[in-house]
């Protein structure tokens, strides 16, 4: 993985003694609290409904056990001994005490970490797919194209103070891992017929009140364009994009209010005025950051895996482990293993200091020292032998992270919501664990099968409610929670945006309409091939209504 | 101030964050900030509240921020907050949280 060099270290070391010295100011009064909240923003610090609440980048999803070692020692010295991940693949600490926030920077640098860009207006930390240089239907690996993103975009002059926040996100598979569709700027690497590197660009998509998928501006950019590309449209967006109203800030409703035609037209006018000569992505440059992402030195003398053979054939739970949260990897002999963060009742995303010190332990001795954080708040051993696979999985059982739900409906998104942040109408974890607990059978779930719930406690979506296969938005009504259910929506290389289906119900009536929809959706399905979205796009909204409104009508 | 304080025709009280620590505190009759909102100043009527906002303005500038008057109901001897958000700010979150977490309270 990637390893500061001394331009990254001095950047973030003098970014914290910057930090440190304007808190140190707010204490004593030098500056006042509207002086004071966009400068603790820009370094990820936010005050929440019980606490301030420190958001540290996970570039690309990317960790060290070093580094997953030193997150579980900051929860334990200056938090309440857990962390949240959450939907952009960041951690956050939601206890977090102002006067001891620099010395928490301090620690995070020590590990070439930091918490820069992950608020305000400006690009935001650069999103992957989780199974990145590992999965067997990978084309390109794209992290060095995120980290060639993430270098460019730190502290860039010129886009510091956009109209609103902006976030990427890159793959380099057919199969959408990350959600390209629903973020600012989405890259897919791939190749063209000529063999060469490139990218498919889309531009203007997002969640939130107004949810867009974005549109295709390029079907293939070649790579040493990348970067005045880029520039092309935070350009555009930075001079064209509103400032007038908060909700119409996102470049979205930009493309949205230009048309497509337009905007793509816009993008390559500016993008023709560009001095190439400024701007290229040398192939050599690319190169440099490909070393740091080269391959582990993989065990290529693969003869089989009895005993992962063994356990499968006799250990129930774990071959229902292997079913769920194993996935095939590119290398023969290997297999990626999904670290499921939503046991049965639990909140989703949240983990304790001793079980980031397992999952550090694990990775360390049996996934060359990494680990990945998954936009759908779940961690990744990427590359563990299959013969590893049951001391993994006793590992990750004693450590209480072996849930075997990927993607079942019990693998729940949900935004931290009521119960912590300032922003949220409604609580999202009380509904996620009522769902979790009312569909814990392991047979009820497998029967089910592949089913994404995604819960926000408001209009901000950081749930990721639109694409949910359901999607539930807590709202405010009269002072009452209440909960809006939409239909269809998806994140991946077939997104779609769910359908709201009829009026919301109340934190009583929820988890009987999801098992409501759940129902129909086994009464209607043609087959258990046939998965929910499947089926929802194959029969409309109307049977899922019937079920939940015929009574009232 | 925000605008949690407003169109309440309830008793009212001064809330914040503590500058330091970002915990929920509340304003006593003696000016101290406070975690208990059963000791909080109570504000009954325009007057009282304009009064009771501009003692607590004076503290932003170096013990407290994000100050609200936020409405609260009496219940015999019991004070709490009229609303969902602010009981849930009051009491903490409503899920439990680790067992490891009360060690650093």
């Amino acid at each position: 993985m990637y390893r500061y060099d001394e331009f990254d270290h001095d950047l973030v070391r003098e970014r914290v003694a910057e930090f440190s010295d304007q808190v140190a100011r707010r204490l004593s009064g030098e500056l006042t609290e509207d002086q004071f909240k966009p400068l603790r923003l820009m370094n990820g610090v936010y005050l929440q409904l019980h606490a301030y609440m420190l958001r540290i980048a996970v570039p690309y999803g990317t960790l060290s056990s070093r580094q997953m070692r030193k997150l579980a020692h900051i929860a334990r010295t200056y938090d309440r001994d857990y962390g949240h991940f959450t939907t952009r693949q960041n951690l956050q600490f939601h206890w977090a005490k102002l006067e001891e926030v620099p010395k928490i920077l301090a620690e995070l640098a020590e590990v070439e970490m930091h918490c820069i860009q992950t608020s305000g207006n400006c690009i935001r930390n650069i999103s992957a797919d989780h199974f990145a240089g590992a999965s067997a239907d990978e084309v390109i690996d794209p992290r060095p194209y995120a980290e060639i993103l993430r270098q460019w975009s730190s502290l860039h002059p010129e886009f510091s103070l956009l109209p609103r926040k902006f976030k990427l996100a890159l793959i380099g598979a057919p199969n959408d891992r990350a959600a390209i569709q629903v973020h600012d700027i989405g890259l897919e690497v791939k190749r063209n017929e000529a063999g060469e590197l490139g990218f498919a660009v889309w531009v203007g998509g997002g969640q939130g009140r107004t949810p867009m998928i974005a549109k295709k501006v390029r079907d293939f950019l070649p790579e040493a364009d990348l970067i005045a590309y880029m520039e092309a449209i935070l350009r555009i967006y930075n001079q064209q994009g509103r400032r007038d109203n908060k909700f119409k800030a996102r470049i979205k409703i930009l493309v949205h209010e230009m048309g497509e035609a337009e905007m793509k037209a816009a993008i390559e006018k500016e993008f023709a005025a560009i001095d190439e000569t400024n701007m290229v992505l040398p192939r050599d440059a690319v190169e440099r950051i490909e070393r740091y992402f080269a391959p582990p030195p993989f065990d290529t003398r693969f003869n089989g895996a009895p005993a992962f053979e063994r356990a499968r054939e006799t250990d129930r739970d774990f071959a229902s482990f292997v079913e769920r949260n194993v996935h095939p990897h590119k290398m023969r002999g290997y297999a990626i293993a999904t670290v499921s963060l939503k046991p049965i009742g639990g909140t989703p995303g949240d983990m304790t200091s001793a079980q980031m010190d397992a999952v550090a332990e694990i990775a360390e001795q049996y996934s060359f020292d990494e680990v990945r954080v998954s936009h759908e708040q779940n961690l990744v051993l990427p590359h563990v032998k299959l013969e590893d696979l049951p001391a993994v999985y006793a590992h990750l059982r004693g450590a209480q992270l072996a849930t075997a739900n990927y993607g079942l409906v019990t693998d729940i998104i949900a935004c931290p919501g009521l119960d912590y942040c300032s922003l949220a109408n409604a609580r999202s974890i009380p509904i996620a664990q009522r769902l979790s607990e009312r569909f814990a059978d392991p047979a009820r779930q497998r029967d089910i099968g592949d089913l994404k719930i995604k819960i926000s406690g408001c209009i901000n979506a950081c749930g990721h409610h639109h694409v949910g296969h359901i999607g539930i938005l807590g709202v405010d009504r009269k002072g009452e929670e209440f909960y809006q259910i939409t239909l269809g929506g998806s994140g991946d290389e077939t997104c779609s945006i769910g359908e709201i289906v009829g009026k919301g119900f109340s934190s009583a009536g929820v988890i009987d309409a999801v098992e409501t929809i759940v129902d129909t959706y086994l009464r209607v399905r043609q087959s258990a091939d046939e998965n929910f979205l499947a089926a929802y796009r194959r029969v409309g909204e109307a049977p899922f209504q019937e079920a939940l409104y015929a009574h009232a009508a | 101030m925000s605008a949690k304080s407003q169109n309440s025709d309830l008793p009212l009280v001064a809330t914040a964050n503590d500058l330091r620590t970002g915990a929920v505190v509340y304003r006593s009759p003696g000016g101290a900030w406070q975690r208990d909102i059963a000791h909080a100043e109570i504000a009954e009527g325009k007057d009282a509240a304009a009064d009771l906002q501009q003692r607590a303005e004076a503290d932003l500038a170096v013990r407290v921020a994000d100050l609200a008057l936020i409405p609260i109901i009496r219940d015999g001897a019991f004070v709490r907050p009229a609303a969902l958000r602010e009981i849930i700010r009051a009491t903490g979150p409503t899920i439990e949280l680790p067992p490891s977490s009360q060690l650093r309270l």
